[in-house]
């Protein structure tokens, strides 16, 4: 079941590279994306057998980010096909500058969305350390041509940012990976292998300051790709260049994958008895990274730049939560979940908004609501999902969080919190609302538009599982999540 | 007769002859030279260290990543240099003398940092570890002081071939699998790296990284 999980995308994606007509490409990519969702589902029901001597395993972890994956790859296939019906190939003009500009040929743009998803999916069932770390740069690489969709010169800078300063960070996590092999070298000659159920029942006998390296080097470098602060800056950049249904992915599901290289190695710390070690790390950079997030989305004008602060503040978020330890780690990993489907959600509606105004400022757009009702009405939506106001997902796991930090006692960190999610709600929420209301300004505009259903319909599908999520955690659910943070201590 | 250790010293004085050549050259050709040289001496560090492995791994790995580093790595950047069409000079931010400077004192700090680590088994030369070190800051240095971007692809693969000789120097029992798998990743981020500076050449007209900064939040 694991070897088809990753072959689905894998053949998928080289078989679109061949593919000429643009009709049978697409429907190849939705039915990779559909098959790779039905394989998802059955592994809850059905436990998939470890592979390839336990190097590919899907345990509770790996499945919750599988699943988020491959439903967003969903959402986003489905998504694509009516982008790319629009914007798929000819001359087009230039938003902000107003220049011509090619786009990269859609067969490559397909191919690599594929691949993308097969170099995701390994990180999910990666037990090894290795051969994590081989997924992680896989997914950098199949990427970067996605963000380099739109060719022109912005695009390209972003690109390149994202390409050097992830590749450097990750260098630095293999780096990590070795220093986690001495640390695991054993005493009388015979070394623990580096995958995770084997130091974790080994842990006890690793030598502590090798691991206390590696751990570091795994954060900066995993943290990099991550959008950690300070090392975020690729991200707004990346963000706001690549196509919406690009930036839906990077921000909902590779953010995820590179948070589970960091939770992996502290699996191993806490087994080894050094959790806390990990956990004042973890909280300074969540506080952080909050904090760089709060400043840049007061007063931003760009609303694609905006989302992508909030990825970096929802990261924030939910480090923080992990580092706080106890419920706050059942708190951060259902952030993760939350944080993965609003911010898709936004990312789709945006890439609507976008396509309508032909603009990413948020002083020019005004009037969703009239102008594209359906996406208006998702825009705001969002805004009170991402910023954590009741019903939705995001407002019960910035609550957790909340309460495990009042629980342990530590009111600094929990006033920080609060203050921070405070000011970052009256950024977006000075952006957003200034968007949807009012009338546009240009009186072309006032007529409603069609929206292709195929452009509504994936964001209100994530926007429903945002609010279920509010009022109802499955079992299943909650047990993965549970034993998830059983593990990290 | 020179010992293993012997064999494995010499590699590892020659890569930190090669920064240092890095560190001092001017000519965007000749770096891509040196750097393919430093990927055929961490093939034969590789043989080195494994020379009582009786398996072909040791030799298969030392094949593959040198036929990469030695000849395919070259071989895409000079295409891209050639593709580019551009001034042949490195042109960095922090001069040539004081480059130099620069790598001596890394090569300090790294020998004094290499002293203090506790090293859990022997290893095959105890230069391993700050060679790696100091290689490593190298390419970190060459990154962020020369300014165009067929440099910091340089400067990114001498951080890689640092991080492999600590690798190769100091573990043992790494998967094939994986260790292939790492030089698979290595590939196509310069196959993919040299594609991006190709575009920005055809962009830009040139292929300095430090004019692309047209991405700020603020203007001004």
């Amino acid at each position: 079941m694991i070897p088809s999980l990753l072959l689905i995308p894998a053949v998928g994606g080289v078989l679109a590279y061949f593919v000429r007509r643009a009709g049978p490409r697409r429907a190849l990519l939705v039915l990779a994306a559909v098959a790779h969702a039905g394989m998802t589902a059955a592994t809850w029901r059905v436990e998939p057998a470890p592979a390839w001597g336990g190097w590919l395993e899907l345990d509770a972890l790996g499945r919750m980010f599988l699943t988020i994956t491959s439903a967003l790859f969903l959402a986003a296939a489905l998504y694509g096909v009516a982008y790319l019906r629009e914007e798929g190939h000819g001359e087009r003009r230039d938003v902000e500058e107003g220049f011509l500009f090619d786009n990269a040929p859609e067969a490559t743009f397909t191919a690599c969305l594929l691949l993308f998803l097969a170099a995701m999916t390994l990180v999910t069932v990666s037990q090894g350390f290795g051969l994590l770390w081989v997924a992680v740069e896989a997914t950098t690489l199949a990427s970067a041509p996605l963000i380099y969709f739109h060719r022109h010169h912005r695009s390209l800078e972003a690109t390149w940012k994202y390409l050097l300063i992830c590749s450097v960070g990750i260098a630095l996590a293999l780096l990590g990976n070795f220093f986690l092999a001495v640390a695991a070298s054993g005493h009388g000659g015979a070394s623990v292998r580096l995958v995770l159920p084997d130091l974790i029942a080994r842990a006890p006998g690793l030598r502590i300051v090798w691991l206390k390296a590696a751990f570091l080097l795994f954060l900066v470098g995993y943290g990099t790709k991550m959008g950690l602060a300070p090392l975020h800056t690729w991200l707004p950049d990346a963000h706001s260049e690549a196509p919406s249904v690009v930036s839906a992915l990077l921000s909902g599901a590779l953010l995820n994958c590179a948070l589970l290289g960091i939770v992996r190695v502290q699996q191993v710390c806490a087994a080894a008895g050094q959790a806390a070690f990990g956990q004042g790390l973890l909280v300074g950079f969540g506080l952080l990274s909050m904090a760089v997030a709060a400043v840049f989305i007061l007063g931003q004008a760009d609303y694609k730049r905006m989302l992508a602060y909030s990825s970096v503040e929802h990261m924030g978020i939910l480090t923080l939560g992990i580092g706080l330890g106890g419920g706050g780690t059942f708190g951060g990993m259902l952030h993760a979940v939350n944080h993965s489907f609003t911010k898709a959600m936004m990312f789709l509606v945006a890439g609507n908004i976008l396509t309508r105004y032909r603009s990413k400022s948020t002083e020019e757009v005004r009037g969703v609501l009239r102008a594209l009702p359906a996406s208006g009405m998702l825009w705001a939506i969002g805004l009170f999902a991402i910023t954590g106001s009741p019903p939705f997902g995001p407002f019960l796991s910035e609550l957790t969080i909340l309460k495990a930090a009042l629980d342990q006692g530590r009111a600094g960190v929990a006033i920080a919190y609060l203050i921070l999610l405070a000011v970052i709600f009256v950024g977006m929420a000075t952006a957003i609302l200034g968007m949807a209301q009012g009338v546009p300004r240009d009186a072309r505009m006032t007529a409603r538009a069609r929206e292709p259903l195929l452009r509504v319909v994936p964001a209100a599908a994530l926007a429903a599982v945002v609010l279920l999520l509010g009022v109802y955690i499955p079992p299943a659910v909650r047990t993965a999540l549970e034993d998830a943070a059983r593990a990290l201590g | 007769m020179i010992t293993v250790s012997g064999w494995a010293d010499t590699v590892l004085v020659c890569i930190v002859l090669t920064s240092f050549v890095l560190l001092g050259s001017s000519r965007l050709g000749a770096c891509i030279r040196v750097v393919a040289f430093q990927g055929v001496l961490l093939g034969f560090l590789t043989l080195a260290a494994r020379q009582d492995d009786p398996s072909l791994r040791a030799p298969i790995l030392a094949l593959v990543s040198t036929g990469l580093k030695g000849v395919a790595f070259p071989w895409l950047l000079f295409r891209a240099l050639r593709d580019a069409n551009v001034r042949r000079e490195v042109e960095p931010f922090v001069g040539y003398g004081l480059s130099m400077l620069i790598g001596t004192s890394f090569l300090a700090g790294s020998l004094w940092l290499a002293g203090r680590l506790p090293l859990p088994s022997p290893t095959i030369s105890p230069l391993v570890v700050p060679v790696a070190l100091f290689t490593m800051l190298v390419g970190l240095f060459l990154i962020v002081s020369r300014r165009k971007a067929l440099t910091q692809v340089l400067g990114y693969l001498v951080l890689e071939n640092a991080i492999y000789a600590f690798g190769v120097g100091l573990v043992e029992g790494t998967p094939m699998v994986v260790e292939l798998g790492v030089l698979l990743d290595l590939f196509v981020a310069v196959f993919v790296m040299g594609i991006a500076v190709f575009h920005i050449n055809r962009e830009f007209d040139h292929i300095d990284a430090d004019r692309l900064s047209a991405l700020r939040d603020w203007a001004g």
